[in-house]
Order: structure tokens, then sequence, then C-alpha cells
């Protein structure tokens, strides 16, 4: 009980300092909120992916950000190579909405291809073992991301927004860009709502539900298990694929960013609970706020304290371990 | 859980049972062999490979301690050793950091204490954790360890500490790699023989209690949670001492060594060794260093694929197919030949060695048994 009340003294304060951080600056405010708002959003798309085939299958993918990486690069590589798009102003073409579309359908679709190939070649025959399957798919993420530094080298490359997209938006004020707000947030509303009703309204969702609770039972009852299994991996590894897309042309693409998205996806988790959508929702904005409030409001008078920002994720993941061992909405296995 | 996970990594010899005279030829060799290597081995070989794998040795060990004795994989021990490691680089004279110019023996003491410390607090924060969840949250100590040390930049920042001041003793190790490596195997050693005791101590069996049924040890009056914390917190003490010897290694320390990269590295290290026996630590390491080394000479270029600067890849896959072929690593497979052999030549042998039995659970090794008392 006593942690409880400490964590929700400290939380008060912390809101109270927001707050009147807020009123001194409401422009930094919204802007700062935003960036929580828009990092949130692309942190749920790839952690939906991965509490997914964490609730059916109980497989943690620690290949999930290599998957996530590997979709920006492939759809780099198609935007440079079909359309001839490239960032630079002088000789490259600027990006239409199809030269931006059809790579990142293409790269989706491949990358879902790639998890379901890597489920049933390297995890389907050892169900049940689920460090051996971690330490499966850790080799498979070692692998793949000195391959993505052979094939596409070790430089910071983005992919291009459609040019015909407005820069940036109104909102609250402020000019904010247009694709981290209106396209990135977007897409992570859609996706939450469609897999929310996919879960709770389709047959599909009703069988996956009820894997997640009781697999042999499911079995059982007739339903082709694996075909699901196989279903629920493609559904994540392309969640990962349209995420590493929607990053790779909001921030950029390159090495490094599939362990930093793999973590970001566990601290999601940890927060919000393994295989629990909801969780995932409230542990992407819990992670995508108080980064971006921390960068910037861990300022008291003179003492500067925002180069120790990445403490804080540290202490929100120990906090909420010390109250809920499981995350907000996580289950015993 | 996991795969393979034996009820007891049962280690022959030294402590327990009887040393027989095969093991004890063995044994001489070894002594023999790593004692007199800097008359065998040329000074690069003996500080590439040698020194290089007896420390990421004990590093491997640490983790292999928690997995094999506790049945915690832990991701945390590069978060760990960078703790101890960056603590003595600050401490002491170098370029970059505190520069506070401690004497290189304190800082080292403190450098250790600290890194325990810190390990304590993770173990206190992740004891009631278990299998999978235990494995994302220590990853997720080592990775924020990384990005700390890279965004602070009074204390490291993303060059990192160089020119660290080794103790007198060590003396610089790129001119005279000898006391460094006589230190790197008296500590690996030390660390060996104190797993081995620790093991078979009230505690060590406690745990291994803990690994196989913490239900019922907490209805036994065990507290739980309390003794994975301490094991987590000797398993910091060990992968400390890895850390400081990385630094007097490399005569520096930078956040490009402790990444995800380096934390997969340890990982890689004990899987291939074996994740179940504690000698499986620096097999593994030796493979590591010596596949390090010389793949970057002869590995042919197969279009981008392959090439002298596809280490990585190559590791990968050795990785990969010990994880599918053989879950208790290199070691596991001896103790399958072992066990086959042994079959062969009747039941009358079959004593002493029985790990890989005791992977099926049907051999009382010396822990089994005394933890039954």
């Amino acid at each position: 009980m006593v942690p409880r009340i400490m964590l929700g003294l400290v939380g008060a304060a912390v809101v109270v300092w927001i707050a009147y951080q807020g009123t001194q600056d409401s422009r930094l405010f919204w802007i700062v909120t935003l960036n929580g708002i828009t990092l949130a959003a692309l942190f749920f798309v790839v952690a939906a992916g991965f509490t997914l085939i964490f609730g059916l299958m109980r497989v943690v993918n620690m290949a999930h950000g290599s998957l996530f990486l590997l979709a920006g690069y492939i759809a780099f590589t198609l935007q440079g190579n079909w359309y001839g798009v490239s960032s630079n102003l002088l000789s490259g073409t600027p990006a239409t909405i199809t030269s931006w579309i059809v790579p990142l359908v293409i790269a989706t679709v491949v990358i879902g291809i790639a998890g379901v190939l890597m489920q049933q070649v390297f995890l389907r025959w050892n169900q049940g073992q689920d460090l051996r399957q971690a330490l499966i798919t850790i080799a498979i993420s070692v692998i793949l991301a000195d391959q993505m530094v052979a094939h596409f080298g070790g430089i910071a490359e983005s992919i291009q927004q459609p040019a015909v997209w407005p820069d940036s938006v109104s909102l609250f004020g402020v000019r904010y860009g247009f694709f981290r707000l209106v396209v990135v947030v977007g897409a992570a509303v859609v996706i939450g709502a469609l897999l929310f009703l996919v879960i709770k309204r389709t047959r599909f969702g009703m069988i996956i539900r009820a894997g997640v609770d009781d697999r042999a039972m499911v079995s059982t009852l007739g339903v082709n298990i694996q075909l699901v299994f196989a279903g629920a991996f493609f559904i994540g590894a392309l969640l990962a694929g349209l995420a590493g897309v929607l990053g790779g042309t909001m921030i950029a693409v390159q090495p490094g960013n599939d362990s930093a998205f793999l973590l970001d996806s566990l601290i999601v988790v940890i927060i919000g609970g393994m295989g629990s959508l909801g969780g995932a929702a409230i542990g992407s904005l819990a992670l995508g706020l108080v980064s971006s409030y921390a960068d910037v409001y861990l300022r008291f008078g003179a003492t500067d304290l925002t180069n120790y920002a990445i403490l804080l994720t540290f202490i929100l993941v120990v906090a909420m371990l010390a109250v809920r061992p499981l995350g907000l909405f996580g289950r015993p296995a | 859980m996991s795969a393979a996970r034996p009820s007891t990594p049962g280690i022959p010899g030294l402590l327990g049972n009887r040393i027989r005279i095969p093991q004890l030829v063995a044994l001489g060799a070894l002594v023999l062999f790593l004692a007199g290597a800097p008359s065998v081995v040329d000074s690069f070989t003996l500080s590439q490979i040698l020194t290089k794998a007896l420390w990421l040795g004990i590093a491997a060990a640490s983790l292999i301690f928690l997995s094999s004795y506790g049945g915690m994989i832990s991701l945390g021990q590069t978060g760990i050793y960078a703790v101890a490691g960056f603590t003595m680089a600050n401490l002491v004279h170098a370029a970059g950091g505190k520069n506070l110019g401690w004497d290189p023996v304190a800082a080292t003491a403190a450098g250790i204490a600290v890194g325990t410390a810190f390990g304590l607090l993770c173990g206190a924060i992740a004891s009631r954790s278990y299998g999978i969840y235990f494995l994302m949250i220590t990853l997720a100590i080592s990775v924020i360890v990384f990005y700390f040390f890279a965004q602070v930049t009074t204390l490291s920042g993303y060059g990192g500490i160089r020119s660290v001041t080794p103790p007198g003793l060590i003396g610089n190790s790129v001119s005279d790699p000898l006391p460094l490596y006589y230190t790197a195997l008296l500590a690996s050693a030390a660390v060996y023989l104190g797993i081995r005791y620790l093991a078979r101590a009230p505690f060590g069996l406690a745990l291994q209690g803990i690994r196989d049924d913490p239900a019922r040890m907490q209805a036994l009056g065990f507290n739980v949670a309390l003794h994975r914390a301490l094991a987590f917190g000797v398993g910091a003490f060990v992968a400390s001492i890895a850390g400081i010897l990385s630094v007097w290694y490399t005569a520096q320390i930078s956040p490009g060594g402790i990444n995800v990269a380096q934390t997969i590295n340890i990982l890689v290290i004990a899987v291939i060794g074996g994740l179940y026996r504690l000698e499986g630590a620096w097999i593994g390491a030796l493979v590591f260093a010596t596949i390090d080394n010389y793949s970057r000479v002869w590995m042919p270029n197969v279009g981008v694929w392959l090439g002298p600067e596809r280490f990585e890849t190559v590791i990968g896959l050795i990785f990969l197919v010990i994880v599918l072929a053989s879950p208790g690593g290199l070691v596991g497979i001896w103790d399958n030949v072992w066990a086959m052999r042994k079959r062969q030549l009747g039941p009358l042998v079959a004593s002493g060695t029985s790990s890989a039995k005791a992977v099926n659970g049907d051999v009382d090794t010396p822990a089994t048994v005394e933890s039954r008392r």
C-alpha cells in the first residue's frame, strides 16, 4: 500500500510540475505533448504486433525490431530504385502518393511473409520452449542486423513522404508536422480500432482470444491452431513492417533502430502487460509522453537534468514492476 | 520453462566427489598449459585470444551461474559490468570522464562495489519475474545503462573514457601482456572455484531448490525473492570483475563497447559454451575470441553476404545452429558423446560425470543427494 501512495504522490507532483511549465510557455508545451503523442503512436504500432504474437503464442519475438528496420530498408530501396526518389533536393524526384504507398505495401507484405517463414521454419517445432524460442529469434536478429549493414550500409537514410502532402498543420496554436500528426497518429488509431474489432467481433478474433486462454482446448475443439498461429504471426510481423515504413518516413532508417525499437516494444509491454492490446496503447502513451516531457522539462532553475532523461524511463519500468509485476493488464502465463 | 534444464549441473570432482586419475591428468595438463601458454604462443595470440577469452569467460560465467543454479537467464550482465568499469574509469586518471585521480586499486574496489550494489538493486527489481519476463527486464537494464553513459557527458558520453590508468602491477597491457594474462587467469580460477563452492553451500543449494520449484521452497520457509535477488548480486559481483578486466584490457571503455551487440555477445558466448555448465563460459569465450580474430582473416567473400567483415553473421549462424541443435552448447555435445560411450561400455563405468544423464533427471549427482538431506 505504501509504495502505491508514494507513487501516487510522485505522479501528482509530476503532473503539477508539467502543468505549471505548460502555463509558462504553452507553445512549447503543446509541441512537446504532440511529440510525445506521435512517438506513442509509432510505439503502439510496433508494440501491438509484438504483444499480439506473445499473447497468443508465448513467443517473445526478439527479431521484431529487425523486421521493423528491414521494412524501412526495403521501402527506401524500392522508392529509390523504382521511382528514382531521393532525399537529394537537386537531382532526386520528389515522392508522389503512389511512390510512397507502393513501397509501403510491398515492404509490409514482404515482412509479414518473412515473419510467417521465420515462425514456420524455426519456431513451430519447439512450441512451448519460450526461452529457446527467444534465443532463436535473438540469433536471427544478430544475423539480420549484420546483413542489413552489409547490404544497406551504415548511413541514416529516410523514406520521402509524398510531396503533395502539406509539411505542417496548425493545432493548439502551433504548427506541427503533418506526417507525424495526421498520418502516423491516424494509422495508429485505425490499426488500434481494426485490431480491436477483429479481436472482439470476428470469428478469427474469438479463436485468438480462446487460444490465449487455453491453446490445447481450442485445438481439441477442431480449430487448426497452427493455421491460427501462422495468421497471428503474419499480422504481428505485418505491423512491425508497417511501423518500420512509418518510422522510416517519420524519423530515419538507420542501423541501431532495430534494437532501439525492440527495447521500446519491451518497455511498452512491460508497462502495459504482455498480450494486452489496451495495455500496449497505454504503455506506448506512457513511454512516449514520459520520454518527450523528460527531454524538456527535467530542468529545475539552473540545474539541467535533461541528460538523465533516459533514467526516467527506467524509473517508470521499475515503479510499474514494484506495483504490478505483470504490467497493467498482464495475466500470469 | 526452457529447453534442457538439468535437475542439477552436476560437475564432478574438485569439491564434491572423488577425483579420478584421468580427470587429475586432464586438470594437470590444463593448468600446465594455461600457466605455460605465454612461453608457447606469441604475444598477439596471448593477448587477442587467451586474455580476451578469460575476461569474456568471466562475464559469461556470471550469466551461466545465474542460469544454471538460479534458472535466471539474464541479459543484464553487460549493463552491470559497464557500471563497474565506468565507475573505475571515472575514479582514476584518464582522458574523459571525471578524472578524479584515485589510486587504481582503490578505484577497482570501488568499481566492483558499485557494480555489485547496482546488481543487487536490479536483482531486487527483477527477482519477482521469471523466465521470459526476467530476460526482458534484464535486457532493459543493459540498454538503459548504455543510453545513460552515452548521454551523460560528464561521466562518459559517446566517445567514452580513454587512457584509463591501470594499477602498477598490470602496467601497459599492450607492450607487456603477461601481467594482465596472469591476473585474468587467477581471476577466472577464483571465480570458477568460488562459484563451485557457493553452489555446494547452503545458499547455493537453496538457490537450486528455488530454480526447480519456487512454490515449494516458499512453502518450506525460504524467502524466494530475497534468494534470487542475492544470487543476482553474486552474479553482478562476478560481472563487475569482468568489467574491470575489460577496461584494463583495452585501457578504455565507451558506450560502443557495452551496447546491445555486446549484451548479445555475452549471451552468445554462454550459449555456445553451454548455458548449464560453468566450464562452458570459458570454452564459449575461447571459441568466440578465436572466430572473432580469424574470421576477419580467412573468411572468403560470398557476394556481400559473407566476408572478412561479416563476423557478426558468422557468430550469429553458429549461435543459431547451437540453439537449434544442442541447447546444452558445446559442453552439452561433449556430455552427450560421453554418455553414449558410457552406455556402450556398460553400467559399471557409469558413475562420475553425469550431467548429460542428469538432463533426463535419472542420476543422483552429489548436489541433489545433498539437497535432499
